[in-house]
């Protein structure tokens, strides 16, 4: 699945790295590292990340997409 | 096929992935076409001078999620590369046309190539696609022995970094006193110098490189203006960057390497200088009289105004009996050297930065530009916390320095921001490069 977070919204809360510690890792005082690319397995924690973020930073390719992209 | 073409988006990076979103969004249902000089979809540039070149990240990884159902022909692997815009219609570079109704364009930008001579000696890379991140990769997996990156802006400190992160020597090579001192002039820029110091970067200030020579096909050395030589078997050339819209002005829109020049809305001008209402622009590519600088026409070559751009490019393209002003105050990020780095406004011109929380001595503060008494820019260094509150300070022109009832807010420090003499040449290119995340 894919992900991006806007990383000129995010302040940093770490929120995110509590609901998904393998996809989401603070480095430093205040910088996000992702995995853009997590497995599909990854999703309900990743989508609870994505809940949890005060800044709503975090954006992801909904389940749905494929079927629903078709032409 | 019905009789209408529907909408046509060049360029199938951020901004275009965007707009596309949000015609979709803003409830456009008909035809949908992606065109794209990548053979891939659309992925995030950002991670490329950073997690790619560290080897945390495969290229690949990059790819952006796609928000919403699209329901697009995808065209890649094809530049658009003429327009022609009685006939309404595009050719791309197998010889195929387009038609479209509307148009958007956003076709950013592509690096600056090394101006001089080596430029095609094996070594010497850009940064600017995944393709040249996976090339540059590999390079630096060897690993070379000694890296040359030239030009000390934003994609060159965080390549400088990241050779650091891998234990490969490195000098960077720059006209300036400091790193980004043009973006956030030598004061500032101090803080990148000493992080520089700690982490081993050989800073060759006040210097310019002449020339790349090789041997044997292969960079050797970089000969310098001064007459000195830096030995190096890896150079990154890290410039910034330029547009390819020779295409557009041959269409009759107003561009050149610098832009394409839109109005207020985010509509390419023609040349007798009215909009087009069927032709949109967004991203690194689109140059517009920003209402927040009253009136003043610039390119913002960074992350987000790709993507609050192309959704008010998108808007125009679908209201055209509604068509609404741009505002935008420009923002970047950066992380290099274990710092976090965050912007807000143009520190370009400031007179006077105060140093509003923190301390610069530890390298983590928040300094806020000012002109003429007012609040133009902020600057963070891992204190990313309070920079919304000056964001808004800034936007509605507040003035300086700015107080906020901040209960952590020290004793503020004036200073002088330290920018470099303008350089010569046309001040229009002047502009240009100033927002770049080069
Ligand atoms: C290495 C790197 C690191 C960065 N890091 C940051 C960062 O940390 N923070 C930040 O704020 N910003 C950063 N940026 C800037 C940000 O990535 C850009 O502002 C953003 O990518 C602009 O998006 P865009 O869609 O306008 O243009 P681009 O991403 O440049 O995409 C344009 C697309 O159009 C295609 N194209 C060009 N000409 C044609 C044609 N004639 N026909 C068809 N297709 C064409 C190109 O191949 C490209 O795929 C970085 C940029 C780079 C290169
Ligand atoms: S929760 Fe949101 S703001 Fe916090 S680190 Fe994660 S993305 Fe950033």
């Amino acid at each position: 699945m894919r992900v991006v977070v806007d990383l000129n919204r995010c302040q940093g809360y770490a929120q995110c790295c509590y609901a998904a510690p393998d996809s989401f890792e603070l480095r430093g005082h205040e910088i996000l590292f992702y995995d853009p690319a997590p497995p599909d397995e990854a999703r309900p924690r990743i989508e609870r990340a994505q809940q949890a973020c005060p800044v709503r930073a975090i954006s992801i390719e909904p389940a749905s997409l494929d079927r629903e992209d078709a032409l | 096929m019905t009789g209408d073409p529907g909408i046509v988006i060049v360029g199938a990076s951020l901004a275009g992935l965007r707009g596309a979103e949000a015609l979709r969004e803003g409830g456009y249902d008909g035809p949908l076409t992606l065109v794209g000089d990548e053979p891939y979809r659309p992925y995030d540039r950002p991670p490329l001078s950073k997690h790619v070149l560290a080897g945390e990240l495969p290229p690949e990884a990059t790819a952006l999620p796609q928000q919403r159902p699209l329901r697009a022909h995808w065209r890649l692997g094809q530049p658009a590369t003429a327009l022609d815009r009685t006939r309404k219609a595009i050719r791309l570079g197998d010889g195929s046309e387009v038609p479209y109704t509307k148009l958007l364009i956003a076709t950013g930008a592509r690096a600056r190539p090394w101006p001089g001579e080596g430029a095609h000696l094996a070594g010497v890379f850009t940064i600017r696609g995944r393709d040249d991140a996976a090339a540059l990769r590999l390079a630096l997996a060897r690993p070379p022995k000694h890296v040359l990156v030239i030009g000390a802006g934003l994609i060159g400190c965080e390549a400088a970094s990241c050779c650091r992160d891998l234990g490969v020597p490195v000098t960077l090579a720059d006209p300036n006193p400091t790193p980004l001192a043009r973006v956030l002039g030598t004061l500032v820029g101090g803080t990148i110098v000493e992080c520089l110091r700690r982490a081993d970067v050989a800073y060759r200030a006040g210097t310019k490189v002449r020339a790349l020579m090789g041997e044997g096909g292969h960079v050797a050395g970089a000969h310098l203006h001064d007459g000195g030589l830096i030995e190096t078997d890896c150079v990154i050339v890290a410039l910034g960057a330029v547009r390819d819209t020779e295409w557009l002005a041959q269409g009759g829109l107003r561009a050149d390497a610098g832009g394409l020049t839109c109005d207020a809305a985010c509509r390419a001008l023609t040349r007798a200088g009215d909009p087009d209402p069927d032709i949109g622009a967004a991203g690194d590519v689109a140059r517009w009289p920003n209402p927040l600088y009253g009136g003043r026409e610039m390119t913002v070559e960074h992350w987000g105004n790709a993507v609050e751009q192309a959704a008010h490019a998108a808007r125009s393209l679908l209201r055209p009996d509604d068509p609404r002003p741009y505002r935008h105050l420009p923002a970047f990020w950066s992380s290099q050297f274990g710092i976090n780095i965050k912007a807000v406004g143009l520190a370009e011109g400031a007179d006077a930065v105060a140093i509003v929380q923190g301390d610069r001595a530890a390298q983590r503060y928040l300094a806020v530009y000012g002109r003429s008494g007012r609040s133009i820019a902020a600057v963070s260094f891992d204190q990313a916390r309070w920079l919304p509150s000056y964001a808004d300070r800034i936007a509605e022109g507040a003035a300086f320095p700015p107080i906020l009832d901040a209960t952590d807010q020290g004793r503020v420090e004036i200073l002088a921001p330290g920018f470099p003499p303008a350089r010569p040449g046309p001040a229009a290119d002047e502009r240009m490069r100033e927002m770049a995340h080069v």
